[in-house]
């Protein structure tokens, strides 16, 4: 199990880990900032993870 | 070592005949690093940043002010010195909580999700376009019937702009993205676009609240401009940034990828045959387009070291995203285009906080667009001699003309 954390203050919106992993982040209806929906996904998507804090512009998502 | 004298001077100029690549040989000779200083236009000096790794960095650091108004700002064209009213609202170019502040009243509308819901009005703009393309050739213009009109429909549409009145704001942002339009005549179009934006807020604004439409701008000043979060100029401002940044660019995406793919119809035939390979192929587009060419400027204000070099407060540094997109350490060989490889690291839509709010959007139409293009289209090919083509000249965001084709 992996355990990830967003910064809510540090977002921009810009939606890059809801398109890189759908089941586990979305972005909230009044202003668009990353909200978790899954914060404890299984291993298996260690990789896309990654990727999506790789592809986060404003460094807003850890992993640990 | 160079002298202060014989720097390069940049934004580079196009190497002649091919549009897809960045550097004349003779400016590629004159590079000697990572970062590479350059004189701009005003006679100043700036760094240049182009490794991937390198240019994240750089715009992901609060060490970097994207406020053009700030004295040393490296501007990438002489420009008319900034007023109040030409910055309030422009977020774009503001740091911090200015900027965060705008930017979240804006950002839901832009989610994929959101963007979901309105995929029958791009389909429906696309189609519309195409059926103009069929009907006025073949031979046609491809950038006057169909790259144009898609997101400059939606992008109206969707903030409450008459698409009838597309032919003056199109000329107006000309005016204002063009790098060598004289400083004059970018504060007057500036000052036209804004009396349009003006009137169109002001016909909101006599509407009676329960009647008025479900459109970005309305809803902006019943919410945002009623209410005292925004004032009369900020909102000005926030319609004309959306406006020229939700057409032009994704415009001249479309038509320098209809371009790329009609010369490598391997790959055209490929999306013709199976539509499911359109998101990569669109990544692998933006990547290798990268249409903001010269680059996003910004100033040091504080020293910060990127890479290899230490950028001193009060220096400009320019994070060149076309080559960033084409890093070896990142791409493999990243001057080849190929649709199948990993794209998605690219930096066409920016980094940092600025990173592009409306990207969802772009690739939302760009991905239909390029769908339905080879669906109807599928012998789509030039109408005039590749060194015919014309490109847009030396402007923020780098495109075609016109795309004179037939099929
Ligand atoms: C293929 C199409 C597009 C490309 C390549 C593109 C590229 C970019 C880039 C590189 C930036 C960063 C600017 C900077 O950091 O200084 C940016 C920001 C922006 N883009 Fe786009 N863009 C595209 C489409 C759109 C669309 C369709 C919209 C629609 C509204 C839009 C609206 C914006 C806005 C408002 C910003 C400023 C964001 C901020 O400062 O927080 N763009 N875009
Ligand atoms: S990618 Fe980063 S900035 Fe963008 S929505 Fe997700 S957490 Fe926020």
């Amino acid at each position: 199990m992996l355990s990830i954390r967003v910064d809510r203050d540090v977002c921009v919106g810009a939606g890059n880990c809801v398109r890189t992993l759908p089941t586990v982040f979305d972005q909230d209806d009044e202003q668009g900032l990353v909200v978790l929906t899954d914060p404890t996904p299984p291993e298996a998507q260690k990789d896309l993870l990654q990727e999506a804090v790789d592809l986060c512009p404003s460094g807003a998502i850890s992993v640990e | 070592m160079s002298t202060t004298t014989d720097l390069p001077r940049y934004p580079f100029a196009e190497p002649p005949g091919q549009p897809f690549g960045l550097l004349s040989d003779l400016d590629r000779h004159r590079f000697d690093g990572p970062a590479t200083k350059v004189r701009l236009p005003n006679g100043s000096d700036a760094w240049l940043i182009t490794r991937h790794a390198d240019v994240r960095a750089m715009l992901r650091s609060p060490a970097f002010s994207a406020d053009a108004s700030r004295p040393a700002f490296p501007l990438l064209r002489p420009e008319p010195p900034q007023r109040d009213i030409d910055r309030k609202g422009m977020f774009i170019r503001m740091d911090g909580v200015d900027h965060s502040r705008i930017r979240r009243m804006l950002t839901s509308e832009f989610m994929i999700k959101n963007i979901r819901r309105i995929e029958p009005l791009i389909q429906e703009a696309v189609d519309n376009a195409l059926n103009d393309l069929r009907d006025a050739g073949p031979p046609a213009d491809l950038v006057h019937h169909f790259a144009l009109p898609v997101p400059s429909m939606v992008i109206c549409h969707l903030l409450g702009v008459p698409y009838a009145d597309h032919a003056r704001f199109q000329q107006l942002s000309r005016m204002l993205i063009g790098l060598n339009n004289p400083a004059e005549e970018i504060r007057t179009a500036s000052d036209e676009l804004r009396a349009y934006i003006r009137s169109l807020i002001d016909k909101v604004r006599e509407t009676d609240p329960g009647a008025r439409g479900e459109d970005l701008i309305s809803r902006l000043v019943t919410e945002r401009l009623d209410t005292g979060e925004l004032d009369e100029q900020e909102m000005i401002n926030i319609g004309i940034l959306l406006l020229i940044a939700g057409h032009e660019t994704t415009a001249n995406m479309i038509g320098l990828s209809a371009l790329l793919l009609i010369q490598r119809p391997e790959y055209y035939a490929a999306l013709h045959e199976n539509p499911d390979l359109a998101p990569g192929l669109v990544e692998e587009l933006l990547r290798f387009a990268s249409i903001v060419r010269s680059g996003l400027p910004r100033l040091a204000i504080e020293d910060v070291t990127i890479g290899d070099v230490t950028i001193r407060a009060g220096e400009g540094a320019i994070a060149v995203l076309s080559m960033a997109n084409r890093d070896a350490a990142v791409f493999g060989d990243g001057e080849e285009f190929d649709p199948y490889r990993q794209a998605q690291q690219h930096i066409a839509f920016g980094f940092g906080v600025h990173q592009c709010i409306g990207q969802p959007l772009a690739r939302a139409e760009l991905r239909v667009a390029l769908v339905e293009l080879a669906r109807r289209f599928p012998a789509l090919r030039l109408a005039v001699a590749p060194e015919e083509l014309v490109f847009r000249d030396r402007a923020v965001v780098f495109g075609l003309t016109a795309l004179p084709v037939a099929w």
